[in-house]
């Protein structure tokens, strides 16, 4: 039993190593999560024609999360009509609060869409640890950003990196 | 050792040959961890002594998540430590290791689990695996997982194995072997007539099944007891439907006293929703509904099931004060919300509108009657009680109503305030057995100033009025943050009401933090109340205790 971990352990630090090259291309797990529609949408299908995509993790009971995201809301208008941006909130509410989001999404009147990993399924595949967590897609669908936590003004960093995304840059920092 | 050095330097060396070659090139590896630890200090206006702590000035917990992944291969592994385990979390965690190793191979209609593996069913009424850090929380199924999708909207899993119990390894004729299957049905994306439909209806139902040996020396145990669950989600333009309703087999246990009655729950949620309001509407029953893979625990661990505390989840340092927790055994309760945001430009909402949020939820024991003359309600070895489906009891173990409103008066000026007042039944969720009701009024004021575009500043002010348990608290925190790397705060709680005047305690902390990307280091030093932590409808005590905290997570 030991043996066979010390092989995967070391597989793994090998492995992590020689794949370092290839992280800028990181791409979404195929992993399902549900509309608000109740319907079972695996997050790989998500595209935005090319344009960057914000994936952002929250859920009711998060205050920050909950801040960032009317943040983004506040200007997503603008975002959109500079860069193209589409943004997806995952809530990772539990089976208490699930029936709760809905009602809770259009009553903000925020305008992105918002998906339900009600077993947190994605949230390990992408191996978000803490709330709120964000991601930066390319057009390529490449993870180019992460972020954990939010203070009062990080939208403004987070719209900087995507206008370079947008505009072609990498911003991985791999290269 | 040799050995293993051997085999350490060939396998990194075949990986790395196997991966420079490009067979791996589009392997993935990413993970997390985090590491908290607690230096303890004595503390007398605690009543923490020397002689309490006894040398033990450490707790640690820490976890490593890894997941590899290569095509549609992927597998991973957690390793676990709590060196010892911080106060507040089961002394049975106490120990090290590799609690989480699985391997899976997913295709698009297929995916095939080895190992150990989260999983819910439906609302998770039959059935849910889940892990919770911040609890110590895990009870994850290890065995195997089938999920098979023949054609779109049609889902089918299968899942069998054993559930964790902290590091306890699974014997024959221990813990229970659980089974379960699932099918969830799409009809808007099965029938291509109802693919455009204004309708969105999704039905699931599910079938769980537990075996364990009876060992029990004082009453005959069923060997296998099953549950099952119906659900439905409908759609119809802003309306919203939902329902499960879950029934389980006779399941005498440590929970429910070793009675011999059935058991069942109901959730039915309602709501409409428009750009600007959201109405919520729900109502729940629980009865006898407890369901562990082993009937003699009754500690939070080894749930097949889980069920839902459907109240509003409170966040604030004063209003976490009394949290809620599912009684298993039987309540009956239903919670309504409005969520309604006053339009910008109006004489309300003003240049930016404003939010405004009600929630209530009343939450009561069932109403119980003697299931024979013979025998007292819930005694052992009978069939318990019996029960009218739609009546409320009279004992009243929670309500809850909290008023929210949130208003942004410039680009740098926010605030929150809120209102609640709760009731709740100390007695019977914290175990104070013989205490009154507590109500309590609830007022909170949280306004954020931002200096710059990077810093702001934000306080919070609470009161917590009641005449039971430990009587008034006042809190305040100021919060300073320059985005996105730092934070510093600083918050006390002062319990300046309590009956006992040697009681009437600060609960101060100062702390401060880094993060850069994902990665985040926090350092806290002060006094943590004694109180409740629950999340996800689980709960743990934590002990009061002084001293420092410090948290290191990071996921990659």
């Amino acid at each position: 039993m030991k043996k066979l971990l010390i092989i995967v352990i070391a597989m793994l630090i090998s492995g992590f190593v020689t794949a370092q090259e290839a992280k800028q291309g990181a791409k979404l797990p195929s992993v399902n999560v549900k509309t608000l529609e109740g319907e079972t949408f695996n997050i790989q299908n998500i595209n935005n024609d090319g344009k960057p995509i914000i994936i952002s993790f929250w859920a009711l009971w998060c205050k920050p999360c909950k801040k960032e995201l009317d943040a983004y809301n506040e200007n997503y208008e603008d975002w959109k009509d500079e860069t193209g941006v589409k943004i997806i909130a995952v809530s990772i509410d539990d089976s208490r609060s699930t029936a709760k989001v809905l009602p809770f999404v259009n009553g903000k009147a925020w305008e992105f869409e918002v998906l339900l990993d009600p077993n947190g399924d994605l949230k390990r595949a992408m191996s978000v640890n803490m709330i709120p967590h964000t991601f930066i897609l390319d057009g390529e669908g490449n993870i180019v950003y992460q972020h954990t936590s939010y203070y009062e003004g990080l939208e403004d960093e987070i719209f900087e990196l995507v206008e370079k995304v947008a505009a072609g840059e990498d911003i991985s920092g791999k290269k | 050792m040799k050995k293993v050095i051997t085999i350490l330097i060939f396998t990194v060396a075949l990986t790395s040959i196997v991966t420079a070659q490009g067979f791996l090139s589009k392997s993935q590896v990413h993970g997390s961890f985090e590491i908290d630890g607690m230096y303890y200090q004595a503390d007398d206006a605690l009543g923490i002594t020397e002689s309490d702590i006894d040398g033990n000035i450490f707790g640690f917990n820490a976890f490593a998540d890894i997941i590899y992944s290569i095509g549609d291969f992927s597998a991973g592994f957690r390793y676990e430590a709590y060196l010892p385990p911080i106060a507040g979390f089961d002394r049975s965690l106490d120990g090290q290791g590799f609690p989480y190793l699985w391997a899976s191979y997913t295709t698009d209609k297929f995916s095939f689990t080895v190992g150990n593996f989260y999983e819910q069913f439906g609302n998770g009424l039959t059935l849910r695996t889940y892990q919770e850090w911040t609890l110590g929380y895990d009870n994850s199924i290890n065995g195997a997982r089938v999920v098979y999708e023949p054609v779109k909207g049609l889902i089918l899993k299968g899942v069998y194995g054993t559930q964790r119990y902290f590091w306890a390894k699974y014997e024959k004729n221990g813990r229970g072997i659980v089974k379960g299957f699932d099918a969830e049905f799409n009809l808007n994306d099965v029938f291509a007539s109802m693919a455009e439909s204004k309708i969105k209806l999704t039905i699931g139902g599910s079938a769980v099944s537990k075996y364990q040996a009876d060992e029990n020396p004082f009453y005959k145990m069923p060997k296998n007891v099953a549950s099952f669950a119906g659900r439905f989600n409908l759609g119809i333009g802003k309306f919203n439907f939902s329902s499960e309703y879950a029934y389980k087999i006779n399941d005498p246990s440590a929970v429910n006293n070793y009675i011999y009655k059935n058991g069942d729950a109901l959730v039915v949620t309602g709501s409409y929703s428009t750009k600007g309001l959201g109405i919520f509407a729900m109502f729940k029953r629980i009865d006898n509904m407890s369901y562990k893979s082993d009937a003699a625990v009754t500690s939070n661990a080894l749930d097949i099931n889980f069920l839902p505390a459907m109240i509003e989840p409170h966040t604030y340092m004063l209003a976490a004060m009394y949290p809620y927790a599912t009684q298993p055994n039987g309540e009956i309760g239903f919670q309504l919300e409005v969520v309604y945001k006053v339009p910008k430009k109006s004489k309300i909402g003003g240049k930016y509108g404003m939010g405004i949020t009600v929630n209530y939820s009343q939450i009561n024991d069932i109403a119980r009657e003697k299931a024979n003359d013979t025998a007292y309600i819930g005694q052992s070895g009978t069939m318990g009680w019996k029960s009218d489906f739609f009546k409320f009891g009279d004992q009243v173990f929670n309500r809850d109503l909290t008023i929210e409103i949130d208003k942004k008066f410039s680009k740098k000026f926010k605030s929150i305030f809120k209102y609640i007042y709760q009731d709740y039944d100390i007695a019977t969720i914290l175990g104070h057995t013989g205490d009154p009701n507590v109500k309590a009024n609830i007022a909170i004021v949280d306004l954020t100033w931002k200096i710059t575009s990077k810093k702001s500043i934000r306080w919070e002010l609470q009161g917590l009025w009641t005449t039971e348990d430990k009587g008034d608290w006042a809190a305040a925190l100021a919060e300073y943050t320059i985005s996105p790397h730092w934070f510093f705060t600083v918050a006390d709680q002062f319990n300046y009401g309590n009956k006992h005047s040697n009681e009437r305690i600060h609960y101060y902390t100062g702390s401060f933090g880094y993060t850069l990307k994902t990665t985040r280091f926090a350092l806290t030093y002060g006094r943590q109340r004694e109180g409740v932590v629950c999340v996800g409808g689980v709960c743990r005590q934590v002990p009061a205790s002084s001293g420092f905290y410090v948290t290191i997570s990071s996921s990659f």
